[in-house]
């Protein structure tokens, strides 16, 4: 499903990045990246989601090289994923309900659809009861899995998550990891950056170890080596 | 879409005031720069058709001869206009001018022969041009035979440094607001389009979210084009409000002094100022949105 060839990026002339990373993600899968700050994972994942380009190499994404993509069909191709980030990137201005709502609204779709959708993901991240609350008003966890809801609200083929428990307490931790294999286990590929050791102990699937812009370990059942 | 670009509008009701004051200063500008246009122009020509150059002509002179000048003046490119007032009617205006003055009127009754000769008033289209004409009469006047004069005098000389005071009046004022209103305009448009930029970036994290949720730029652009649209036509109105009490208090001073009620003039040519104005509005608007948001969809 995702294929990296060789890439590399190196920022200013001299400061790499990413060194000739090679790897494939199948459909289904969920990957987990670790490394400490500084070792490239963000790098990576903002390869995949187009924010930046590779120096060298390419991606791919089914077939496609999603960095020949044309400025104007990025959009099309953006909607394919599910991003959640440290930061949760919330609109502060808006419901639970309605930064959900606009997602779907931004991809086109009816207000049928997204009165019936919203809903349905806030429920299967256990927030039901929180549709009009605003985001000050929420947790950290709760903020994250309001994040995860608007990721996956137009079922998008591979979900991208970038630190999510960073910023998270412990038992916020399990329960957006435990929502996230829900939600792999519903068929989606599920990306994540993280440098929590538990999380990957606990969840004993495929881990890939970068240090240093490069990938020193691929594990299929992995654990927090480092 | 439509919807999200009028919640965008009141939730940024602060920001949005000041674009709209912005944006009413700089309508104001163009407005008035728009009146004051018509003044000058108004007045330019009403000095303009003042200047002319009178013909005089002997009290011999016959009619023919003067209508064969008359028709040789018109042919010449430069001429606007040649009245011609004849001997009985030069007569006549002299004593309907004097009317009140009986000892003028009965020295001309005494003369018993009417002493007045005929003249042409020519008006060129431009008076630049007067030049020009003044050069033709002398070479026909030169080819007079001295014996049988003609033309007793012509006035250009006493007109001529009028004339030309004038020409470089006419082209300084026009060059003075050409430039004027240009740094005007200019620094009008700039503000607009920095308080816009402002306005969005207030609601930069918005884009980011919506880029990230794969937005298309169209859908992520509409709404702040439509609030730059809706900056432009409401200030286009408040400005247009402003104008009427504006436009009475200055109609009287205009009046006298320019010729010109400026209120008459905005009344009567109401629809192609709204149009102007309202239309330099939405665009501006619209443009200044456009070009602040294009910088956030950069990627």
């Amino acid at each position: 499903m995702i294929y990296f060839d060789k890439v590399s990026k190196i920022y200013n002339g001299d400061s790499v990045a990413l060194e000739d990373i090679t790897f494939q993600v199948s459909p289904g899968e969920f990957l987990s990246i670790v490394g400490h700050s500084g070792a490239g994972k963000t790098t990576l994942l903002k390869m995949l989601i187009v924010e930046d380009k590779p120096t060298e190499g390419k991606v791919f994404f089914e077939s496609l090289d999603i960095h020949s993509i044309p400025k104007s069909k990025l959009p099309k191709y953006r909607r394919k994923l599910g991003t959640v980030f440290q930061d949760f990137k919330l609109l502060p201005h808006k419901t639970a309900f309605e930064n959900i709502a606009f997602a779907m609204e931004a991809n086109g779709r009816s207000d049928a659809e997204i009165a019936e959708n919203v809903p349905q993901a806030l429920e299967l991240v256990d927030l039901g009861t929180k549709m009009w609350n605003f985001p000050h008003e929420l947790s950290g966890g709760e903020k994250q899995r309001v994040a995860i809801a608007r990721a996956i609200v137009n079922q998008p083929d591979l979900i991208i998550a970038d630190e999510p428990t960073g910023n998270l307490d412990p038992i916020a931790t399990y329960e957006v990891v435990q929502i996230l294999k829900k939600i792999n286990d519903l068929g989606t590929t599920v990306i994540m950056t993280t440098h929590n050791k538990g999380v990957i102990d606990a969840l004993g699937r495929r881990v890939i170890t970068m240090d240093d812009g490069k990938i020193i370990r691929d594990d299929a059942e992995g654990k927090y080596v480092l | 879409m439509t919807k999200s670009g009028f919640v965008g509008f009141w939730r940024n009701a602060f920001v949005s005031l000041a674009a709209i004051f912005v944006m009413t200063v700089t309508l104001s500008v163009i407005g008035i720069a728009l009146l004051l246009n018509q003044l000058l122009h108004t007045s330019l020509d009403q000095i303009r058709s003042k200047v002319d150059i009178n013909v005089y002509f002997v009290t011999t002179a016959q009619e023919a001869d003067i209508l064969g000048l008359k028709s040789s003046l018109e042919a010449l490119p430069d001429v606007a206009q040649v009245t011609y007032l004849s001997r009985d009617a030069a007569l006549d205006e002299f004593k309907k001018h004097h009317e009140n003055d009986q000892l003028t009127l009965q020295a001309l009754d005494e003369l018993g022969d009417n002493p007045l000769g005929a003249s042409l008033a020519i008006r060129a289209k431009e008076t630049s041009q007067y030049e020009g004409i003044q050069a033709f009469l002398k070479e026909k006047q030169s080819l007079e035979d001295p014996a049988k004069p003609f033309i007793r005098e012509t006035n250009f000389y006493k007109n001529k440094d009028a004339i030309d005071k004038l020409t470089r009046i006419i082209n300084g004022v026009e060059k003075f607001t050409i430039v004027t209103l240009a740094v005007l305009i200019i620094s009008s448009v700039l503000i607009t389009f920095n308080t816009i930029r402002l306005a969005i970036f207030t609601a930069r994290e918005e884009i980011t979210v919506m880029r990230l949720v794969g937005a298309s730029n169209s859908f992520i652009r509409g709404p702040f084009i439509l609030q730059g649209v809706m900056y432009g036509l409401i200030a286009g109105v408040i400005t247009l409000v402003l104008f009427y009490p504006l436009t009475i208090w200055l109609g009287n001073m205009t009046e006298s002094f320019f010729q010109l009620n400026v209120f008459h003039y905005y009344i009567n040519n109401f629809s192609s100022m709204f149009a102007k104005i309202v239309g330099t509005g939405v665009v501006l608007g619209a443009v200044s949105s456009l070009f602040a948001i294009t910088r956030y969809l950069k990627a």
